[in-house]
């Protein structure tokens, strides 16, 4: 008889936490002694990231549509709805010093890494000008000289390759630090784990990021996980864990600044987890017939994180007009992705037999 | 101009599908996300969300309509921002969309004929050993170790990663000595985590080091076998040549003695049989010391299968520095005229005892070493089959889905004319390797067995 999972803290369902008034003091849930405050933006740097996550929004609709026209095929994981956990992360590292790795829903963290949209959406649409010249499609993308080291599309892999980035920077020292992006559905792989005792072992700069989306395809994190506060999974390691509420940029830019400053002293890991809520099914040819769609609209009603992000932009005395202004650059941007995407020609037959190894023998 | 909604794909393999349920209708306002219908396929039925903001002009395709092919246009909206938007925003992709999608599917019959895969090529000899050099008598054991050490010396990023590889000095001793020379940063002793440490050791890879990742024995290895295909090999290849994974993994591989079934396997068939990973199996020390230095040095990932029982035989190696060996070519370990005899790993000394019997009854055996699994040195075994007309594979493994039956294919598609005889294998018995002394015995191949299919092929 299977024993009903022991709840040491009550389970916060699919709602995210709701962003503090930003005086008050926000309640942290974290282990060693890992703090997270609420990153103080300047105007500019709101808009930036406001653009960023409109950017990511965008290009995934526009990938969803292309998709529904047949001109992406394969597995499609849209990443709507999470804007705000890689858009706030990745606002924090430093590019071409810091590492960054995820799995095969990574989209939104290669136009985060400053990656080209045109070369993405060509890869989508498995074009020769795409990042990987058409041969890896939207699950296999890198980009090394953005510190993009995948896009990998077996669940869990991303975590034992991203502690070894982590091991690399550290044996070279070069100060740098990996960010390694996987979901609850892979937190729960044995190889996670092995990850995370030797990355405490031998003390590797690196950041787990646990982006929590409440569903491992159509499995909810409570039906799957014992210990459903994802920021304890560390705690056996004594990597210290904080949980974050993913659909607030200036949230996940306030704890990713902490995480950091933690691991760069040279503490080790730290592992946080980034409650956030995908709208989209999981991959393209998903029913959803697991969550419900007053569920969906709940979070898109009073979470989204573009939606939060704009109010408090509207506050600080931005016009409607500058957003809209914002957006119709943004939607140019894709639309010119799009349309790059779908015109440029397929990779020469003689593509295929390249780059199977790098020298001949 | 209106936005044309067409019938989306809700899978990879849809092509049409029921339009189940309209939730909007003319006229209504939508913004992206809104919910517009419901479509129904075979396998589950779906919701087709707007991704434009704008107002919906006409539907066209009533609810409870089914066999709406994919591409269909289900409705109009017109656009928020008419002027600004739809220009872009509609006509290139429904355009795109005519150009791209037959284009390929016409020519793609033709150009298919046209791309073949690359000839195969003739590969360096091994560097010359000039008359006069002094040889050594090593271990196979010896000459791993020299072959990592004379590599770390020269490249501070290659490293050793592995269970016992340090303080204990390597549990079959190969690591001996590393540790003392090259300090704990770069001789690392890892929990018993395979799954894990392959995974870092190809990470690090990737983050530009050399890892130099040791199994205990490849029997352990299948825990990491993920990380080893997925991830090490395909890398290369999926990131259209940008990332790469300069990797080694290494350890033995093989029935060992006694050790029962999940303990002794040959993974040289699974491994060589993926694109992007290159494959070496030695025999002897020179060939161990060579190609260690050659698999460490190659930006490629290699597989590099010992055998636990040839590590503490000797062999002659010629004291030449930086000896190193050429990938993918293989050895002619003893020439003869009558039979080739084509084998790797121990399988080559077993062969070499055959062809010495053999010799006594007047049949002289060439005896081929592979030496690299991946790539197969094609051309070398099929010029001897062409002198020999005769050929038998022994290999230390199981007979389904070999190298043997791999090089008999070769000799099929490619040596036909030259074979006198069907091409025979020397394998292992096709059963889990037993513990019982006399049945382990019966289980693996011998010279004995290789004898006598050489016997067989050659008509005596």
């Amino acid at each position: 008889m299977a024993k009903a999972p022991r709840k040491t803290t009550p389970a916060k369902k699919t709602e995210a936490p709701k962003r503090a008034p930003a005086k008050a003091k926000p309640v942290v849930h974290s282990t060693g002694g890992l703090k997270a405050p609420i990153y103080r933006a300047t105007k500019a740097e709101m808009l930036e990231f406001y653009e960023q996550m409109l950017l990511i929004r965008r290009f995934e609709e526009k990938a969803g549509q292309l998709y529904g026209l047949g001109l992406i095929g394969g597995f499609c994981h849209l990443y709507i709805g999470q804007e705000a956990v890689v858009t706030g992360l990745q606002s924090a590292i430093s590019p071409g010093k810091d590492s960054v790795i995820t799995g095969y829903r990574d989209h939104g963290h290669m136009l985060a890494c400053g990656i080209d949209p045109n070369i993405v959406m060509a890869e989508l649409t498995g074009r020769a000008s795409g990042i990987s010249k058409g041969k890896g499609g939207s699950m296999h993308m890198f980009s090394v000289e953005h510190g993009f080291y995948g896009g990998h599309g077996i669940v869990g892999a991303q975590v034992s390759l991203g502690t070894g980035l982590a091991f690399a920077h550290k044996y070279k020292e070069d100060g740098g630090v990996c960010l390694a992006y996987f979901g609850d559905g892979a937190s729960n792989q044995g190889q996670v784990y092995e990850s995370f005792n030797m990355a405490e072992l031998w003390q590797l700069p690196v950041i787990f990021v646990i982006e929590n989306n409440q569903y491992a395809m159509g499995t909810s994190v409570n039906r799957s996980s014992a210990e459903d506060q994802l920021y304890r999974r560390g705690e056996s390691f004594r990597i210290p864990g904080v949980q974050v509420d993913g659909m607030d940029v200036l949230a996940v830019r306030g704890a990713v600044e902490e995480a950091l400053k933690d691991v760069r002293s040279g503490g080790g890991p730290v592992l946080m987890e980034l409650k956030t809520y995908r709208y989209r099914g999981h991959s393209m040819s998903d029913p959803a017939k697991y969550r419900s769609r007053d569920e969906v609209q709940d979070v898109r009603e009073k979470s989204d994180p573009i939606e939060r992000l704009k109010a408090a932009l509207l506050k600080q005395g931005v016009s409607e007009e500058d957003l809209k202004a914002m957006d119709k650059k943004v939607r140019k941007t894709v639309m010119e992705a799009a349309d790059f995407a779908e015109e440029s020609p397929e990779p020469e037959l003689s593509e295929l037999y390249t780059d199977v190894l790098v020298e001949q023998y | 101009m209106a936005i044309e909604l067409k019938m989306p794909a809700l899978s990879p393999t849809m092509e049409e599908g029921t339009l189940a349920k309209w939730f909007v209708k003319e006229g209504d306002e939508v913004s992206s996300g809104d919910i517009l219908a419901e479509i129904e396929t075979d396998k589950a039925t779906m919701e087709f969300e707007a991704v434009d903001e704008g107002v919906i002009s006409k539907i066209l395709v009533e609810a409870g309509t089914d066999e709406v092919a994919v591409g269909t246009v289900i409705a109009e909206m017109t656009g928020e921002d008419e002027e600004a938007e739809t220009g872009s925003e509609a006509a290139p992709a429904s355009e795109a969309r005519e150009e791209a999608k037959p284009a390929p599917a016409q020519e793609e019959k033709p150009e298919i004929m046209e791309a073949a895969p690359p000839a195969p090529i003739s590969r360096a000899d091994d560097p010359s050993v000039p008359e006069g050099t002094a040889m050594a008598s090593i271990t196979v054991r010896e000459a791993l170790r020299d072959a990592m050490a004379e590599e770390m010396r020269k490249d501070e990023t290659v490293f050793v990663m592995g269970e016992e590889v340090a303080e204990y000095q390597g549990a079959y001793k190969v690591t001996q000595g590393l540790l003392d020379e090259f300090g704990a940063k770069r001789v690392i002793d890892t929990p018993i985590t395979e799954h894990g440490f392959a995974g870092i050791g190809a990470g690090a890879a990737m983050g530009g080091l050399k890892p130099i990742v040791e199994f205990m024995t490849f029997n352990f290895a299948m825990q990491a076998i993920d990380q080893i295909i997925n991830s090490a090999a395909k890398t290369n290849y999926m990131s259209g040549g940008q990332m790469r994974c300069p990797i080694v993994f290494r350890g033995p591989n093989g029935a060992a003695s006694r050790v029962g079934a999940q303990h002794s396997q040959n993974y040289g068939p699974w491994y060589a049989s993926v694109p992007g990973l290159i494959v070496i199996a030695p025999y002897d020390a020179a060939d161990a010391k060579g190609l260690l230095k050659a698999a460490i040095q190659t930006p490629d990932p290699v597989v590099f299968l010992e055998n636990e029982l040839l590590y503490g035989r000797s062999f002659e190696i010629p004291e030449i520095e930086d000896y190193t060996l050429p990938i993918g070519k293989a050895r002619i370990m003893r020439e003869g005229g009558d039979v080739t005899i084509v084998s790797y790993s121990i399988g080559v000394g077993l062969a070499l005892e055959a062809a010495d019997t053999l010799a006594g009854e007047g049949i002289e055996a060439e005896v081929i070493d592979l030496r690299t699994l991946r790539p197969l040195d094609t051309e070398t075994v099929l010029k001897s089959l062409a002198k020999t007309n005769r050929l038998v594979v022994a290999e230390e493994g199981w007979p389904t889905c070999s190298i043997a039956s791999e090089i008999i294919a070769v000799c099929m598609e490619q040596g036909f004319d030259d074979l006198d005889a069907p091409v025979m294998r020397v394998t292992n018995e096709d059963v889990p390797l037993p513990y019982a002394a006399n049945l382990e015995k019966a289980a693996l191949i011998d010279s004995a067995r290789i004898i006598t299919a050489v016997k067989k092929v050659c008509y005596r």
